[in-house]
């Protein structure tokens, strides 16, 4: 007998006993709509074809990775420099968890400015919501097992936040923790999440999203005016399908194939030409010179604690992300029939552009987190020259207290220091001797008070410095109600 | 004749089999909620900790100081260097504060010059004596109990301190 016919005999007798190829050749050919064969199409395939790598690459670095708070940053050191290909899996494993949030994020956008959500895919949105809330967990759990300073206290800052939930709060802390601070356990309940529960989850819910896909059919694309009604919709889609559809296999995966073979190839380049993310320093808590950041996934997260009023804080905190994915479940419910098109729901594309700009400014901030002091500004960054020249004694020490008293930690010169405080190169046409010296004793408007830490002769020689402070030409800031106008 | 009575016998083998699935189940959850939930069981975690002789911490000073967590694991590595920061007033009269910020627990650090501590997550600003200057935070920094004994300086602690916490 022929090799070929060999092989299918063999094939026969397996599917014979398993009796699933039926089955196959249903879902590959089952018809779906000529319209959503479109290269807007790809992006949910595309974040399943990630996610697969992310299982290999995981699996293969779990084979490495030490779980353990006394070994895993030794372990991840190893992995960056002495495991052969070490750094490669780590790079391929990090840059495809953002490429997954990436990709994800497109797929998100894209089904909700279709209305692909709406009748009768309201459960496959649902799923949807699910297996995004799962991502940014394993983005999360992932950067913890990345166990470096930044996770360390990135973990702090979660614990901090379950921390103020009222009545119980040390209870969740500890919890979270797997006792009373950030040590072994908590690594190993954070380990446990990121191989098991959340990963096993992701799988549950990628094969309920994708069973959905197979009944309910692929979004037709959407036509401006063509309504969706529970009464017709599902009689309208069968006659598409039947009128002007195609076996999804070929005529709709060749695309998504493409594709995928795109983004494949751009994150083992990407991985190639960066390398691994982190780890940063050990984390060890005794060492505080540290400027703890978290992923650009969760960044516009730590922006905007930064920037939300504090009394607000503990609400939002707590009550903020129920509501936020309160709104996103309940999308297809509110809006589950009607117009599909985008070039119909100007409040659906106001959302998304708001959403992203907001989260999109947001991340872009906390790159360089202007409310943060820098807090070697005073020891490194020199007094320009042009402000220390042809000054008087009590006006050059000024300039040098300026510098010895940290104020540039907050304060620019020239470009260069803080930006916590407002930049102090103009700052004698904005306040008056007067006021100058209230605001530094005082403090105020988001300034500690430092009547308590200078002496009168070193805020009189601040001050005087400060007064030099106002462009060549232009007269410094006076009090119009004591004195006459200084001579030009 | 025993036609009729064969779908209630199998009724009552179903009932059974659910009431027992239902029991083992409950008897197999329970100390599985138990054991994940274990570290929530003790309400807290404070023991006395010695930080050092008294001349480590000059008077009119803050100072780092690290211990070792007294509930710490053989495998918890580096994590158990818990630091705190030591202000000695005059004498015996001590002011031990969390590394802790309250807002979002990032470490906060003095700058002896501007008798400040900054925080470098977002901006929080302390005073010497713990209070909140600036910035978001909440209220003041965290503050351990501490007491000196022959010479030593104890505090009490043990645990990430959140806003359930005496303030400075």
């Amino acid at each position: 007998m022929p090799l070929l016919q060999r092989l299918g005999a063999v094939g026969r007798w397996i599917d014979d006993r398993l009796q699933v190829g039926d089955a196959i050749v249903d879902a590959a050919t089952h018809r779906v709509p000529r319209s959503s064969a479109s290269w807007f199409y790809v992006f949910g395939s595309a974040t399943l074809v990630v996610f697969m790598l992310q299982v290999v690459t995981g699996i293969c670095l779990a084979t490495v990775y030490s779980p353990s708070a006394e070994g895993a940053w030794d372990s991840l050191i190893w992995l960056d420099y002495q495991q052969p290909l070490g750094w490669f899996l780590r790079a391929l494993h990090g840059w495809g968890s953002n490429f997954m949030v990436g990709l994800m994020t497109v797929h998100l956008v894209q089904v909700f400015l279709f209305g692909a959500y709406k009748y009768p895919r309201e459960l496959t949105w649902v799923a949807g919501v699910v297996l995004l809330l799962c991502t940014l967990g394993m983005a999360f759990t992932g950067q913890i097992m990345r166990f470096d300073q930044d996770a360390y206290w990135g973990l702090g800052i979660g614990a901090a936040i379950a921390g103020r939930t009222p009545f119980i709060g040390p209870q969740v802390v500890h919890l979270i923790l797997g006792g009373p601070i950030i040590a072994g356990e908590t690594l190993s309940r954070f380990f446990a999440l990121h191989v098991f529960v959340v990963p096993g989850l992701l799988i549950a819910f990628v094969g309920l999203h994708l069973l959905l896909v197979l009944r309910i059919g692929i979004n037709e694309w959407p036509m401006p005016g063509r309504l969706v009604t529970r009464e017709h919709y599902r009689k309208e889609y069968e006659d598409l399908v039947a009128k002007d559809g195609e076996a999804f296999v070929p005529w709709a995966l060749q695309k998504d194939l493409v594709f995928a073979g795109i983004v494949i190839l751009s994150l083992v380049t990407c991985a190639a030409l960066v390398g691994p993310i982190g780890p940063n320093g050990a984390p060890d808590p005794s060492i505080i010179q540290t400027v703890p950041r978290p992923d650009f996934v969760f960044l516009w997260l730590f922006s905007v604690f930064a920037l939300l009023p504090p009394w607000t804080e503990t609400v939002l905190m707590l009550v903020g992300p129920v509501i936020a994915i309160g709104i996103l479940f309940a999308v297809p419910f509110v809006s589950g029939t009607g117009e599909k098109s985008w070039k119909r729901r100007p409040i659906s594309v106001v959302i998304v552009v708001m959403t992203l700009l907001s989260i999109g400014t947001l991340i872009w901030l906390g790159t360089y987190s202007p409310w943060s002091p820098v807090m070697d500004a005073w020891s490194s960054d020199a007094t320009p020259p042009a402000y220390v020249r042809g000054r008087t004694p009590l006006e050059l020490q000024g300039a040098l207290l300026l510098q010895s008293k940290q104020c540039r930690n907050c304060h620019s010169l020239g470009g260069e220091g803080g930006l916590r405080g407002p930049a102090l190169d103009d700052t004698a046409m904005r306040l008056t001797r007067d006021q100058l010296i209230r605001q530094i004793l005082q403090g105020g408007g988001n300034m500690p008070a430092y009547g308590t830490n200078l002496t009168p002769a070193e805020v009189d020689a601040i001050v005087a410095f400060l007064g030099t402070m106002h462009p060549t030409g232009v007269p410094p800031a006076r009090d119009a109600s004591q004195t006459a106008p200084p001579r030009p | 004749m025993s036609a009729p009575t064969e779908p209630s016998r199998r009724g009552v083998l179903l009932g059974l089999g659910i009431a027992l699935n239902a029991v083992a189940a409950t008897l197999f959850a329970i100390p599985i909620i138990g054991y994940v939930m274990s570290p929530v069981r003790r309400m807290a975690w404070l023991a006395w900790i010695p930080l050092g002789p008294l001349a480590t911490f000059p008077e009119h000073q803050t100072r780092l100081a690290t211990y070792d967590n007294p509930f710490a694991k053989p495998w918890d590595g580096d994590t158990t260097r818990i630091p705190c920061w030591v202000r000695r007033l005059e004498g015996e009269t001590f002011q031990v504060m969390a590394i802790n910020c309250t807002h979002l627990g990032c470490p906060v650090r003095w700058f002896e010059e501007s008798s400040l501590f900054l925080c470098p997550c977002h901006g929080g600003a302390f005073y010497a004596d713990g209070k909140h200057a600036s910035g978001p935070p909440p209220r003041a920094l965290y503050r351990y109990e501490s007491k000196v004994e022959k010479g030593v300086l104890w505090i009490r602690a043990g645990e990430m301190p959140t806003l359930g916490q005496p303030e400075a």
